[in-house]
């Protein structure tokens, strides 16, 4: 591949600014259905931007006896990482041909780091509420790993034991079998875990630990990680969507890419909605829930009725 | 300077502080910031952490425990920063004027941008008195 084309696609289509433009959409949708759902008109449609603009303005504090370097780099981390799976995740759907054999696996370790970038601030930043934030979200991640990565075995089964993001857009039907929609349910609220929001926002809560490991953050990085957390926002739909239910261009023509959008709309419907209708849950009550028979259990069983579909009647 | 600025009376995030207040004025501070009003229609936010905070809202006359409180969590606050008197007692002491504890109103410890008088104010006074903080910040920037 030629690398300025290269180079082209992760700062600006499917990568960086692309990314940039949605992530600002979607964080003004989920304020703005936020705000009806709260019986009130809610935010322009630049509040993300401008929020965004004010941030990089401010005067940036480091925390005395903090570690300066992986403070002020621990959000670059994650920025460049949720970029990076984009600009995958992107390329799949728009050129299934193109990308490498285990993307899929690549994608998946992308979009862990994150939250290990919130972690790392959390801890870097000398502050007892942002360790207790950073702690927290450390157990979250043990918590919703293990039933998120056994969601992601299924589709791979019924693909034919395809690790590559484009094969398996081609030649899957995750959402066409039982097993696949189990599984797309578990991911479904795995991702909003991943995506720390209510009910499972324990890290950040804002009464309980202040923001949590964001607590002593200002300025330009503070702008960095809400712009990480809304490219989330943007990035985990669009893979659950490549993954389970056949891509953003599954159908013919422009057709096929309106409905690859609904689908998209619908999954950051579904997130909004969850987070407006459910109160926050303890961190011990999370861990069991995603441990417990109805997620990791559930899970589970997807995995064995794929496997007896896939390996055993054929 | 000017698109920040300008950015900055886009989204006003609050943090607010007691100093010794009576209570009264916080409570119409926080129904202000219910949907009833709707602020975010302003881009104004209630955070959590002095670190995300553009404006400090004061209210109460300001005690001695209060007083290098308030100062050191003025100066905790990320630049450019506004900080807005919220309530008779931190205007002017108030009632409280002649109490053996009180240091005195806000701004003979921090600088004050706006002061919104009131025992309490309505939170129509606390929104207006924010736009038209925010339309001085637009004055400052035209004037460069």
């Amino acid at each position: 591949m030629n690398p300025l084309w290269a180079l082209f696609q992760v700062l600006v289509f499917p990568g960086f600014g692309f990314t940039f433009a949605f992530a600002m959409v979607f964080a003004w949708i989920d304020r703005k259905v936020t705000a009806r759902v709260q019986w009130r008109v809610g935010p322009p449609f630049l509040q993300p931007l401008y929020d965004f603009i004010k941030l990089l303005g401010k005067e940036v504090i480091v925390p005395a006896g903090g570690a300066r370097f992986l403070f002020l780099l621990a959000p670059l981390f994650g920025l460049a990482a949720v970029t990076l799976a984009s600009a995958l995740v992107w390329q799949a759907n728009i050129w299934p041909t193109s990308g490498f054999v285990g993307d899929l696996i690549v994608v998946i370790y992308l979009l862990t780091i994150p939250s290990l970038s919130v972690i790392l601030g959390g801890f870097a930043s000398n502050n007892r509420v942002a360790s207790l934030g950073a702690s927290r979200e450390m157990k979250m991640i043990l918590s919703y790993e293990l039933p998120l990565i056994l969601a992601l075995i299924v589709p791979i089964i019924n693909a034919g034991g395809s690790i590559r993001l484009g094969e398996m857009l081609q030649g899957q039907s995750a959402v066409s079998h039982v097993s696949g929609i189990l599984a797309f349910i578990v991911a479904i609220i795995c991702m909003q875990a991943k995506l720390g929001l209510v009910p499972f926002d324990a890290a950040e809560a804002e009464t309980e630990v202040m923001s949590g490991p964001f607590v002593e953050y200002s300025g330009a990085p503070l702008a960095v990680l809400k712009l990480m957390r809304s490219m989330m926002l943007f990035v985990m739909p669009v893979f659950l969507v490549t993954v389970f239910w056949g891509g953003i261009t599954a159908g013919e023509g422009i057709l096929g890419v309106i409905l690859g959008c609904l689908k998209i709309v619908l999954l950051l419907v579904i997130v909004i909605v969850m987070r407006n209708t459910n109160p926050r849950v303890r961190i011990d009550q999370a861990v069991g829930f995603f441990w417990g028979p109805w997620v990791t259990g559930v899970a589970a069983l997807a995995v064995a009725l794929a496997l007896l579909r896939n390996v055993i009647w054929v | 300077m000017g698109l920040k600025l300008k950015a900055l009376c886009k989204s006003p995030w609050l943090f607010h502080i007691n100093t010794g207040a009576c209570n009264n004025c916080d409570i119409e501070l926080v129904d202000a910031l219910t949907p009833r009003f709707d602020v975010e229609r302003l881009g104004v936010l209630l955070v959590g952490t002095i670190r995300h905070a553009d404006a400090l809202v004061v209210t109460g006359g300001v005690t001695q425990q209060a007083a290098p409180r308030l100062r050191r969590l003025y100066e905790q606050t990320p630049k450019p920063r506004l900080v807005i008197a919220c309530g008779s007692c931190a205007c002017t002491k108030g009632i409280f004027h002649d109490g053996y504890h009180m240091v005195g109103p806000v701004d003979e410890i921090v600088p004050v941008d706006i002061y919104i008088p009131g025992c309490p104010p309505k939170p129509e006074a606390i929104i207006d008195a924010l736009a038209k903080l925010l339309k001085k910040v637009a004055k400052i920037h035209h004037e460069g």
